[in-house]
């Protein structure tokens, strides 16, 4: 289970990118916006638990993501983690929409 | 006889009575008695509601609140089939009364859970936890805690978190360890002193599990690995081997954007009809050398895979994004007969207890189907509140359920 390396050089690509770009994400348009959240509780939901406290996924709580550096929260979305259950969603988000997901639950405002 | 020697008076008083006795039963009326028999538990995931429903009429009787975070949500039902015990994923275990559809005993006994099992002589509940992972056992009349069993330790250095928990035969139950690739078998037979056998290295992270509707099997589901881990409860001392090894045969495998479920419906006559992970396809396996015979191709990732009770034919729905179809298998030619766009979001299917209809939930549509398994037609649909589970009282006599 040791992904120490890895994990460093995720840490710092996601370093790169976020200083790259230190603006908040914008918000998709109202109905698309709704759409992005009944995803979240009800798909992402199924692993992570309707109130996104964790199940065969981890909590998406804002204490549990503390810290972690959003845009390797946005990859993870967007390309899943390898290995384990977490599937890659870039089929249906974009990279603007992961990383509005991500926002809101940084930010526990995800309902 | 009595009517001809009847009196005038009594006559008289008879029909002096007649109304109000009418009057009496129409009171009753608003609760008939009635068998729990052919009733069901529909769990609304969003508003932590259960809806009591009854199939013999195709309808609702009651709502049921207060049940907490019902996102992922199962049932057991007590011997009789009076009481159901509803698995919350926020821990918490509510027994709701069938017939006066109440809410009579809710004890939380974990942060994250994620289903239970009822012992063989229906004396004890058990549930498997996620966080902290374990089982824990309750007296069934009182819900009292009798044993905490903790999991074994992850790679994580957590207690592992425990899946597919179902009821073996002699208040045995099994289960197994996502986080530890482990299948243990528990002894209840005292209750506040189980046995457990641990059976290691059964493969990679096992999602969830089935005991076989004679109990004699346990299967578990890998994530981790393309296979499934098979433990025969009647030579446990040979230990769990690995069945349908390999079935991805290296293919790439595609996301899977919900786990399927597994439970002892899916075995059909001879066959055991299995989702695979990662492939869009139900695997066909002989029941009992286990050996695999044929793989369906179906239209997406298979969640539930249900052996109709006549196991003529199995009945497949899908993770996202193609959870608003349903396909037909049919048993002796192995193809799909039928494929059906019932609603948004089929999240899952009950059969009724000799198969003449099978139950939907929509959960994006908020209704209930009723479909004739003989004709594919919609019998009835019922309004519901983001319907997720549907589980009828006639489980209350089958193992593995
Ligand atoms: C099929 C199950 C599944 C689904 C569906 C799913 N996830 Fe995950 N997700 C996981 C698992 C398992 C992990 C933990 C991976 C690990 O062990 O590192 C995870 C991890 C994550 C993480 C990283 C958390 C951290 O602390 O690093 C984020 C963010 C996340 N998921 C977001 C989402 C979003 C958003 C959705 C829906 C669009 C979603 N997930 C749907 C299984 C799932």
């Amino acid at each position: 289970m040791d992904s120490g390396p890895v994990r460093r050089r995720l840490w710092l690509l996601a370093w790169l990118a976020a200083s790259l770009c230190q603006q908040a994400a914008a918000a998709p348009a109202e109905a698309r916006a709704a759409a992005l959240l009944q995803l979240l509780h009800k798909d992402c939901g199924a692993c992570h638990g309707l109130s996104l406290k964790g199940g065969l996924g981890s909590p998406l709580t804002p204490q549990a993501l503390a810290g972690k550096p959003a845009d390797s929260l946005v990859a993870t979305i967007l390309n899943g983690r390898p290995g384990t259950p977490m599937p890659p969603w870039r089929p249906f988000l974009s990279e603007e929409e992961a990383q509005w997901l991500v926002q809101l639950l940084q930010q526990g405002s995800a309902r | 006889m009595a009517g001809s020697t009847l009196a005038t008076g009594q006559r008289t008083l008879a029909r002096l009575l007649a109304p109000l006795l009418c009057l009496a039963l129409a009171g009753c009326a608003s609760t008939p008695l009635r068998g729990t028999g052919d009733l069901g538990v529909v769990i609304e995931r969003a508003s932590g509601s259960v809806q009591i429903v009854d199939n013999s009429h195709a309808q609702s009787l009651a709502r049921v609140q207060g049940l907490g975070d019902l996102s992922h949500a199962s049932v057991v039902f007590s011997p009789d089939a009076r009481y159901a015990y509803v698995f919350g994923r926020d821990g918490a275990i509510s027994k709701v009364d069938l017939l006066t559809a109440r809410l009579v005993q809710r004890v939380e006994q974990a942060s994250n859970s994620i289903g239970g099992a009822i012992s063989s002589d229906g004396r004890v509940i058990a549930a498997q936890n996620y966080s902290p992972g374990g089982v824990k056992l309750f007296d069934a009349d009182s819900l009292a805690l009798l044993a905490s069993v903790p999991a074994t330790t992850g790679a994580n250095g957590q207690p592992s978190r425990v899946v597919g928990l179902a009821d073996l035969p002699g208040k045995r139950f099994a289960y197994a360890l996502f986080d530890a690739d482990e299948i243990d078998v528990l002894d209840a037979s005292t209750p506040t002193a189980p046995k457990i056998q641990r059976f290691a290295h059964i493969g990679k992270q096992p999602y969830d599990g089935l005991a076989s509707g004679d109990g004699r099997y346990f299967i578990a589901g890998l994530y981790g690995e393309d296979g499934l881990a098979l433990l025969d409860s009647w030579h446990a001392d040979a230990g769990v081997r690995r069945i349908l090894a390999g079935y991805g045969r290296g293919r790439q495998a595609l996301p899977v954007y919900k786990m399927p479920h597994l439970r002892g419906w899916s075995i059909a006559g001879d066959y055991a009809f299995l989702p695979a992970i990662g492939q869009h396809e139900v695997l066909v396996a002989d029941n009992r050398s286990w050996a695999q015979v044929a793989t369906v191709q179906v239209l997406g990732q298979p969640v539930f895979v249900m052996a109709e009770p006549g196991g003529r034919r199995v009945w497949v729905n899908f993770a996202f994004p193609d959870n608003d179809k349903v396909q037909v298998i049919d048993v002796p030619t192995r193809q799909v007969i039928k494929t059906l766009q019932p609603g948004r979001a089929i999240l899952h299917m009950e059969f009724t207890a000799r198969g003449d209809a099978v139950w939907l939930s929509s959960r994006d549509d908020n209704k209930l189907l009723v479909i004739d398994t003989a004709s594919f037609e919609v019998r009835r649909t019922l309004p519901a509140l983001e319907p997720s589970g549907i589980f009828f009282s006639s489980r209350a006599s089958r193992m593995g359920m």
